[in-house]
């Protein structure tokens, strides 16, 4: 007894000189992964591609990447970086362009995926019966056609085009995320502190957005990053099968340009795309994984 | 619950799922679909050349027909012909079937071992030096486009240094080989950052059971406890694992294919885009489909044979 007593206090006095307040589940993440530094600088990239995408939407730069600055196929060097592609325009003005294509893809189709997979798996898992039933079915018939044949089918079908791949990759990537999302929202909706909520008198909405949806709302975050990855990977095999973009550069389509470039020694726009490609999706991962270990306590160590 | 009981049930669940599957392809490829006949007869096609086509094709039909002829495909595997190439496509299918297992079967085998005992070593040493650099090369590897991957190896490999075919592909048992070993080594490259970082999830969820620590306390070796314990109930998740995986040996690898000039699946489903083939396209979403619910279907009950938990629920 008396020795509880004491390691309390003792408790409470280390408490009191780190933190003042009590943290919230986000603040404690946050903590947690501005210590791991190698989590921010994934971070740091990441945002690096999100701000270069940013400009060479609004065209402050790479707007010119059209133009024939030099020699078809010039090699790299200190006024080309990444050298020139067969007609003569900047292997680097177009790997710029191509961010702006992956991260507006990472983003939209992420975002679709996770409002898509939170609404089903919120409702089915929060009211049960007949409409759990029923959105199981569905996501069972959408994951039981092989992603690859969905994303094709809805591709060719919508056109050719950007926006057909954020459709195609949008709608056929919300399974995981919707299945997640109902487990949790099943575990949690009989809890006290939802019970309490109904109490005072709060409806099934405001239950289940205001009160259950902010407790498992990690799991939207931590695959968030792991969509924004899958959506990047797919839209540059999209771009090779001749579903994507059209008619502005993408990693996709410059890797693809790179099947006739290779054996003719041309390697640079192969090198820009990867690499361009690298980066991003090694931050995503780390990311991932580090907002998995901060936000979900249960897997730490995993 | 009876495990007979609970396979009946999950049978009997196959059938809404077949279902919604043959209407989702339905709706996709015959509903939502712009008029096919305007994109394979090009711009300046007459009205009577369309309508022509449209009943050629059985598009004509009222929709009800339309989707039973799918629903039908999915039990009789008749699927009708080819619209570009007009030959059989169930024919077409099971010639290229063949060009894809032989290199996708040998590569999923090389994975799956390679990198189930690097994840066994790799739990062993976890927390060690070799535990982090696998995770970083399991990283690194996963992000790296598999386009990039497959250009480099080809130019690398078999253009540069001339230790492989560069593409093509010949039937029969012998003839096959050397067109294979490249896109074999291509498929493990490819998979294994995804697999090894499975694998090792997977031992390091059971190396923390509570049975790890009872068997260390009892004096066990970390070697026997890892190969006789760990691994063993490890094996139900890298079965399952293993199982579902099996569709998409099927299915054959699109993008290994179309590079290496293989006459797989891959390639037919590549060449039906290019050509709007919906025939060939709509059965092997179906065909692919009616695999992955099987496979699944074997995943599920192999998982509640061996552990009784599942069948409570």
């Amino acid at each position: 007894m008396k020795s509880t007593a004491v390691e309390t206090s003792s408790y409470q006095d280390t408490t009191d000189k780190t933190t003042q307040t009590p943290k919230s589940l986000w603040g404690h993440a946050w903590t947690q992964l501005s210590n791991d530094k190698v989590a921010m600088i994934s971070l740091a990239i990441f945002a690096f591609y999100t701000i270069i995408a940013l400009m060479s939407f609004t065209g402050l730069i790479a707007s010119d990447w059209k133009n024939e600055i030099g020699v078809s196929y010039g090699a790299p060097s200190w006024e080309h970086w990444f050298g020139l592609d067969i007609f003569g325009r900047s292997v680097i003005a177009k790997t710029i362009k191509g961010t702006e294509i992956a991260m507006s893809v990472g983003f939209v189709v992420a975002s679709i995926s996770a409002f898509i997979g939170i609404i089903f798996g919120s409702f089915a898992g929060y009211y049960g019966g007949k409409i759990d039933e029923l959105i199981v079915w569905f996501y069972t018939v959408v994951s039981s056609v092989p992603n690859i044949m969905l994303v094709m089918a809805i591709a060719l079908i919508s056109g050719k085009g950007i926006h057909s791949v954020y459709l195609a990759l949008g709608l056929t990537t919300w399974v995981n995320l919707c299945r997640l999302i109902r487990a949790e929202v099943i575990r949690h909706k009989d809890r006290e502190y939802v019970q309490a909520a109904a109490a005072i008198g709060g409806g099934d909405f405001r239950r289940l957005f205001k009160h259950v949806l902010p407790n498992v709302f990690h799991i939207v975050i931590i695959n968030f990053t792991l969509t924004f990855q899958i959506a990047i990977k797919s839209e540059v095999i999209l771009s090779y099968l001749g579903l994507g973009v059209q008619g502005r550069p993408s990693w996709g389509v410059m890797i693809n340009d790179a099947k006739l470039e290779l054996a003719r020694g041309f390697w640079w726009q192969l090198a820009a795309a990867t690499f361009a490609m690298f980066f991003v999706l090694l931050a995503l991962n780390v990311l991932g994984d580090a907002l998995r270990d901060s936000l979900d306590p249960k897997l730490k160590g995993k | 619950m009876n495990i007979y009981i609970y396979i009946i049930r999950r049978l009997l669940y196959i059938i809404p799922v077949i279902l919604g599957v043959s209407f989702l392809i339905f709706l996709l490829f015959n509903v939502v679909c712009p008029d096919p006949t305007l994109i394979m007869l090009g711009k300046h096609a007459t009205p009577e050349q369309m309508a022509m086509l449209r009943s050629e094709l059985g598009l004509d039909r009222s929709l009800w027909i339309q989707y039973f002829d799918i629903l039908k495909s999915a039990f009789t595997f008749d699927f009708g012909r080819s619209w570009n190439t007009k030959q059989e496509i169930f024919e077409m299918i099971k010639n290229g079937a063949i060009p894809s297992l032989t290199f996708t079967v040998p590569g999923f085998i090389f994975s799956t071992i390679t990198s189930l005992s690097i994840a066994v070593i790799v739990a062993f040493y976890r927390g060690q030096f070799l535990d982090k650099f696998f995770v970083v090369l399991c990283v690194s590897m996963m992000s790296i486009s598999s386009l990039a991957y497959i250009l480099f190896f080809q130019w690398f490999f078999a253009y540069k240094l001339g230790m492989f075919e560069i593409s093509g592909y010949e039937d029969g048992f012998p003839y096959f080989i050397p067109y294979v070993i490249l896109p074999i080594i291509i498929w493990v490259i490819l998979s294994l950052g995804y697999d090894l970082r499975f694998y090792r999830t997977i031992m390091l969820d059971e190396i923390y059971q509570d049975y790890v620590r009872t068997a260390r306390a009892k004096g066990l070796s970390e070697r026997v406890i890892l190969f006789k314990h760990v691994l063993k109930n490890a094996m139900i998740p890298v079965i399952t694992y293993v199982v579902i995986q099996i569709p998409y040996l099927i299915l054959g690898a699109l993008l290994i294919e179309n590079f290496f000039g293989i006459p797989g699946l891959g390639s037919l489903i590549v060449d039906s885009i290019n050509s709007n083939d919906f025939g060939v396209l709509k059965a092997m979403s179906i065909l692919t489909s009616l695999a992955f619910i099987f496979f699944n279907l074997i995943s599920d009950v192999l998982y509640t044979m061996v552990d009784p938990r599942v069948r409570l629920r």
